[in-house]
């Protein structure tokens, strides 16, 4: 049986623990909330992009030189996986969900035979895999440190797969991540990023579409355009994997905060209860030593 | 009131402008151009150069763009920039900061012998030159 002062020592060192966590979940739902309208803000410009690559894209489909970007290298030997998990832990299942998808989208491409390279954005992932795939990662990148994710630093990452397609390093690169359906379920996602799928253009019933001028010509503006979908893409990814995160570590905390009430509760009853005894104790101690008189 | 359009000026980061507009003056990557309502469907890359808004019959907005794309329909135009900052927040020092960098990358990529990155570095020099230009007045 614990002592009285173990056990208060024991209720103490919870209750601390208990404002951490509940000082985190404070501090995840800010930056939640700035995460998010970071994410609302650059909607938008994904949305119009996509809109334009698929008037863009119904016009070039099928053309014998379409560029790379769109239409691939013609195989589907090497994959590029990009997977975009945290730096920080803290949050749940949150981290270990994408690279458990990553694990077993990595296992089954090795079993058809084909070779998987890896592009490691955020440290949490990057650690969970290095022993078993370690030595098929191309890059870590992390933002530690960093209070915001700009547009810059997707450009960036979007620069290194554009530099490793030109020079031959893989054949289809693909994006997984948390996409952020709620503040509490985030779900691990694959995207398809080289070859590009061109969104449906939404079908105009009966009338005919209308005859679009480019300037200065598809190929021209296509050519600029898809480098630019790319970093795009990427950009959205970091900023639903963000927000994400701060989600998922706000329900974690709010669980351990939660928790760690119960855990108080339980033993401040224990306590008090131990307490009692001794009294009880000594008094019968008391009382038997006055009869013995 | 003068017919109008639905003028939208986006850049990754956020959506800048949102309204009915006259007329948009944009620098096309062959020449400024000016969309009036029920223009021709077009979708253009633009060059480094200042969008002006009018409204009213007079430019009611300036806005400098580093490029980007337009998509054009006749009730709609959509700019999707890579950069914009309205014209009044541009300031010397940025402006001559950021001719620096592009020459630099310039320079840099006519050493490598990359011709993809010259063409890339020369596009952003002539922005940042037009933004210094602005910035002068």
């Amino acid at each position: 049986m614990p002592s009285l002062k173990d056990l208060r020592t024991r209720i103490n060192s919870v209750k601390s623990t208990r404002k951490i966590t509940q000082a985190m979940k404070m501090v995840a739902a800010a930056k939640l909330r700035r995460a998010q309208s970071q994410a609302e803000a650059a909607r938008p410009y994904a949305e119009r992009m996509e809109r334009m690559l698929a008037a863009l894209g119904a016009a070039v489909k099928g053309a014998p030189d379409a560029p790379v970007l769109l239409a691939g290298t013609g195989r589907e030997q090497v994959h590029l996986l990009v997977v975009v998990t945290a730096d920080r832990g803290l949050c749940g299942p949150f981290n270990t969900n994408v690279a458990r998808f990553a694990r077993a989208r990595i296992r089954a491409l090795e079993a058809e035979g084909r070779t998987v390279k890896l592009l490691m954005v955020g440290r949490k992932g990057a650690a969970f895999l290095r022993r078993e795939f370690g030595g098929r990662y191309v890059a870590e990148i992390t933002f530690q440190g960093k209070k915001r994710i700009g547009f810059e630093d997707a450009d960036a990452i979007a620069e290194r797969i554009r530099g490793m397609l030109a020079a031959g390093e893989f054949d289809v690169c693909s994006l997984i991540c948390n996409r952020f359906r709620s503040v509490i379920a985030q779900v691990p996602t694959e995207q398809r990023l080289i070859p590009a799928p061109i969104p449906e253009a939404a079908e105009q019933s009966g009338e005919l579409r209308p005859v679009v001028e480019y300037e200065p010509d598809e190929e021209a503006i296509l050519a600029a355009l898809l480098p630019r979908n790319l970093s795009v893409q990427i950009y959205r990814a970091l900023l639903e994997s963000a927000a994400g995160e701060q989600g998922a570590r706000m329900t974690a905390m709010d669980n351990a905060t939660r928790n760690a009430g119960e855990m108080i509760r339980k033993l401040t009853l224990n306590y008090n209860r131990t307490r009692q005894a001794n009294i009880t104790k000594e008094l019968i101690e008391i009382i038997s030593g006055a009869e013995a008189v | 009131m003068a017919a109008t359009f639905a003028f939208e000026i986006v850049s990754p980061e956020r959506l800048l402008l949102s309204r009915p507009v006259e007329m948009a003056v944009i620098p096309a990557a062959l020449g400024e151009m000016g969309i009036l309502p029920g223009h021709a469907p077009m979708i253009l890359s633009l060059a480094g150069g200042v969008i002006s808004v009018y409204e009213g019959g007079q430019v009611t907005e300036r806005l400098f763009v580093m490029g980007g794309f337009a998509e054009v329909t006749p009730t709609r135009v959509t700019v999707l920039a890579e950069e914009a900052l309205p014209v009044a927040e541009i300031t010397r020092a940025e402006a001559a900061k950021r001719v620096a960098e592009a020459e630099a990358a310039y320079a840099a990529a006519v050493a490598a012998g990359d011709n993809a990155a010259r063409e890339v570095a020369m596009d952003r020099a002539i922005a940042a030159r037009r933004m210094e230009a602005v910035a002068a007045g």
